[in-house]
């Protein structure tokens, strides 16, 4: 490489501005634009992305496209295999398993979706309060969580369905029994860090009331955790549906969900294992689609945890 | 005097995502037997990159030496295999660690992580090492080292754990101690009780110092020579007198304006505004080109090269070029006499 | 020390009396519960039920008697099979459960921490990559669809294994696997990026810095310290093993604890309900009185330890 001549006239003084020397740095984008900037280098994210998209058409649109329904019974044409007329086979009662398999989507999707929102706004709310207030209000609701945290939440969960009438929302509300509590412990800690920073500071004296503080400032500082727990949420939520579902006290018949049209294909798996594999196997995908993605979200929004 | 370190335009980078961070760029410096030697630099300005490049403790990927050697005893410690870097280091070459909090292992007793370096080196057996162990502790200046032996870290105060450090770096007699910021993390009774026994054992034992800090308050305390550090190159070296009394460049002044004095009344300290260079994208010319009072443009196209002031002090600035404007340094980098007894 | 156990088993008992007060409750509430006199008996089962239960007694009596009962590990008759003794039943589900169980928590540590610990080591290259791939399937497949899954291709195309029951040790390793898949994942991650966190620690530089070898830093100095979290993950991954159990033992036909348990809540046999919810309850607490103990004695921080060294 030459190096530059150096003559006289490169000996006068000059001016270097430090907000120029700093540019080189190059703009320092915004925390949502930075991440996502991240996120989208993941393409496994992506492809859960992509994977969730799809499903979700296929959940509204799927049942229909194959001209069959996913109610009626045709004992004639029981336990048939995959074909033309049904591309994912029939069931022991000679029902589409197409079909079913996107009705079944419906419902697995949206008790996964409802639950997880629940436990996030339970739990957002839970743990702003707790960890704005602190002092014993902290001290009595984190008692409480540790305590319902300290059972296991699937045995906490069937009880729960013992007792209930078996509905679909006592179903959902049964799952979000102890859901919250992970939410409301992140946010809990995420408000305690923030609220000693000056911004709060600065605006509780400028006359912000407690509420306007929490909802203006605290709650959506704490977004992206929101966000990335509330991903991780939806999966583990629709793995308890089709736990409970598989168990025989989740979702009941008429509906279906994934988890129990997998219960009702066990008995069959030897024979017809493709009543069994077509669920799980979405099951198994939309799990892993949220968790690709939550992970991808975790590692896009902080940074410093990227491994 | 012989000399027993030489690096020789050492450079050393990482690869980061999308760039490759220069943390070294081209370091040359010696170190002579029983001598103490000060590389002083903010943050960021790759002293400790260095002095863990010595080491070799660098991990690597994402870390690389990309030219340069370091010679110990006339071998190359750069192209030296793993398997026999193990005996110069801790046998050869000791080190201590900024912070003592988190420099010791959490879950091992004291004695066990001295014994170590000696079962290893020394070939002593655990017994022969226990013994030896608490003859360095009571060595460092730790009370009752048959009790405090069997202790964990947490047990140990910050002033203690740095102690029973320099006790592991020292345990099997290195010809050179590096010494990463030993005192930053300390408070300052105790900062000034380690650097104490770290003089005064180098005196007993003739081990080489590599003093790395940031602060010349230590430098003119431990060293007799001082490579002041920049942007990944050294900027200034020379001997302590050299450096406090007729430093050169322009940042050496910075770091002595920069430094607390006691006889003079001032209303606040000096500061160097701005901050470091970026060394994914170093400048092409002098690091401190941005932040530097007299800055010219020569400055920014090309790297000065050292001038000679004498034969042991070096500066690489354009202004010490003929053709360079005259400068005096600056009030607030003129150090009192009567401060330094080196 | 001996305080210190004492006190913990202070709040078990503590905790166990809200769980049995709880679950007393809830069965009390439930619609055409035990306790609900519109239900239908057997006039067998309700001479029995009320022999045991005094259902004619005040609330608060039969309440009271049934704590007493419970603490001595007595819950009475099955409501649903006529001369069967709830504790009977746990006793005879309960070795299946417990071989099933600590055969799971075994591969699931095993083999969960090798892969975290490979990772770490080969990390952001090809072998962190597989594991994390291995791990991330694994969380995302249900255990009661991996079961369904190696039974498939272990027991029905291949033939190696055999599809159900529990006799031998080659019956134990379908359901064992299927039944640590999960928590084997998770053990991975968190291994993973324990080991990750201190591998970059200053203490693992000072161990280099004494000339020790690659393989002695990673291992006693490395694997010791990240291995800590992996032990306090035991209490979860007892609870995860013990809900897993539920759907294993249905699916390969198992006669453990599990499985009645899930029978009697299809069958709403309330007292079994109650008696595997308080016995389950026991379990888990007890084990997390153990995992802090041992966590004791591996971390010296933790104050239960240095209290000990003290005798």
């Amino acid at each position: 490489m030459a190096e530059p001549q150096i003559t006289n006239k490169d000996f006068q003084p000059i001016t270097v501005h430090h907000s120029e020397a700093e540019k080189i740095a190059g703009e320092s984008a915004s925390y949502w634009k930075d991440a996502w900037r991240r996120f989208k280098k993941n393409k496994l994210a992506i492809a859960g992305i992509i994977v969730i998209l799809l499903l979700s058409f296929m959940a509204i649109f799927g049942g229909t496209i194959s001209g069959q329904n996913y109610y009626e019974q045709d004992l004639l044409n029981a336990n048939n295999p995959p074909s033309s007329d049904h591309w994912f086979g029939t069931d022991n009662l000679g029902r589409d398993v197409f079909a079913r398999t996107w009705y079944g989507a419906q419902i697995s999707l949206f008790i996964g979706l409802m639950a997880a929102i629940i436990d996030i706004v339970i739990g957002v709310i839970w743990g702003a309060i707790a960890g704005y207030f602190g002092g014993k209000t902290d001290e009595i609701m984190m008692r409480i969580a540790d305590i319902l945290y300290g059972l296991p939440y699937l045995l906490v969960v069937i009880l729960l369905l013992v007792v209930l009438p078996q509905k679909l929302w006592t179903l959902i509300i049964a799952m979000t029994i102890t859901g919250w509590i992970n939410m409301a412990r992140i946010v809990r800690g995420q408000v305690m860090q923030l609220k000693a920073q000056e911004f709060i500071m600065a605006s509780k004296s400028l006359g912000a009331g407690n509420g306007r503080v929490l909802f203006k400032h605290l709650i959506p500082n704490t977004t992206g955790q929101i966000l990335v727990t509330l991903t991780l949420t939806i999966p583990s939520a629709i793995f308890t549906e089709s736990f409970l579902s598989f168990i025989g006290i989740g979702v009941q018949a008429p509906l279906a969900s994934w988890g129990t049209m997998a219960n009702d294909g066990l008995p069959a798996l030897q024979y017809y294992p493709y009543q069994l594999f077509f669920p799980a196997i979405f099951i198994c995908l939309t799990m892993l689609a949220f968790n690709v993605i939550g992970d991808g979200m975790r590692d896009a929004l902080d940074p410093k945890e990227r491994r | 005097m012989n000399k027993i370190l030489e690096v020789k335009d050492l450079s050393v980078s990482f690869d980061t995502y999308g760039a490759e961070v220069k943390a070294v760029r081209g370091v040359s410096f010696d170190l002579e037997e029983k001598e103490t030697l000060a590389i002083v630099g903010e943050s960021g300005s790759g002293k400790s990159v260095t002095a863990q490049s010595i080491m070799r403790l660098i991990q690597m990927p994402p870390g690389k030496f990309v030219n340069g050697s370091i010679l110990f005893n006339g071998e190359d410690l750069t192209e030296k295999p793993e398997k026999q870097m193990e005996n110069i280091r801790g046998k050869e070459i000791g080190m201590i660690f900024q912070d003592p909090m988190t420099s010791l292992n959490p879950t091992m007793t004291i004695g066990k992580q001295i014994a170590e370096g000696l079962i290893k080196h020394r070939n002593m057996s655990k017994k022969e090492a226990h013994l030896k162990g608490i003859e360095l502790l009571k060595l460092v200046g730790i009370p009752t080292p048959e009790v405090r032996i069997n202790q964990y870290p947490h047990e140990y105060s910050g002033g203690m754990r740095q102690r029973a450090m320099i006790a592991i770096a020292l345990a099997c007699n290195p010809k050179i101690l590096i010494a990463d910021e030993p005192t930053t993390a300390l408070d300052v009774t105790i900062q000034a009780q380690i650097l104490d026994l770290m003089r005064g054992l180098q005196e007993e034992t003739g081990t080489a110092i590599i003093l790395i800090t940031h602060d010349l308050g230590i430098v003119a305390n431990m060293a007799s020579r001082v490579a002041v550090m920049y942007g990944g190159k050294i900027v200034e070296t020379g001997t302590v007198d050299e450096i406090f009394y007729h430093p050169k460049h322009p940042y050496t002044w910075g770091l002595l304006g920069s430094m607390p004095k006691l006889d003079i009344e001032e209303e606040e300290l000096q500061v160097i505004p701005g901050s470091p260079p970026d060394l994914a994208d170093p400048p092409k010319g002098c690091p401190f080109v941005t932040r530097c009072p007299y800055a010219m443009s020569a400055c920014t196209k090309q790297m000065p090269a050292y001038t000679n002031i004498s034969d042991t002090q070096k500066t690489a600035c354009w202004l010490l070029d003929d053709r360079a404007p005259e400068v005096q340094i600056p009030e607030s980098a003129i150090v009192g006499g009567s401060e330094i007894n080196a | 020390m001996v305080t210190y156990i004492l006190k913990r088993l202070g709040y078990i008992i503590l905790s166990l009396f809200f769980i049995i007060t709880i679950t007393f409750f809830l069965m009390h509430a439930a619609p055409g519960g035990p306790f609900a006199s519109e239900r239908a008996l057997t006039p067998a089962i309700e001479a029995q039920m009320n022999e045991a239960y005094g259902l004619n007694d005040p609330i608060h009596v039969q309440y009271l008697d049934y704590l007493v009962s419970a603490f001595t590990f007595d819950f009475g008759p099955s409501f649903k099979y006529v001369g069967q003794e709830v504790s009977d039943i746990i006793r005879r589900g309960l070795p299946y459960s417990l071989v099933l169980g600590l055969e799971a928590m075994f591969i699931a540590l095993a083999i969960g921490v090798l892969l975290g610990v490979i990772a770490a080591l080969k990390h952001n290259r090809f072998g962190d990559y597989t594991a994390m791939i291995i791990a991330v399937l694994g969380i995302s497949v249900p255990s009661f669809i991996m079961a369904a899954v190696l039974q498939y291709i272990f027991a029905i195309q291949m033939q190696l294994l055999p599809i159900a029951r529990f006799e031998t040790f080659a019956h134990t390793i379908l359901p064992a696997v299927a039944l640590a898949s999960t928590p084997l994942a998770f053990i991975a991650r968190l291994m993973r990026s324990s080991m990750l966190d201190v591998l970059s620690t200053d203490y693992i530089k000072t161990a280099k810095s004494k000339g020790l070898g690659q393989r002695v830093v990673t291992y006693r100095h490395g694997l010791r310290n990240a291995i800590l979290p992996v032990i306090s993950y035991i209490g979860p991954l007892v609870a995860s093993i013990l809900t897993g159990s539920f759907v294993i033992e249905k699916i390969f036909g198992i006669p453990g604890l599990g499985n009645e348990f899930v029978v009697s809540v299809t069958n709403r046999d309330y007292t079994v309900i109650m008696g595997t919810t308080v016995f389950f309850s026991v379990l888990l607490l007890v084990s997390i009185l153990l995992v802090d103990l041992v966590y004791g004695l591996v971390d010296p921080r933790i104050k239960v330890a240095a209290k000990g060294d003290k005798g």
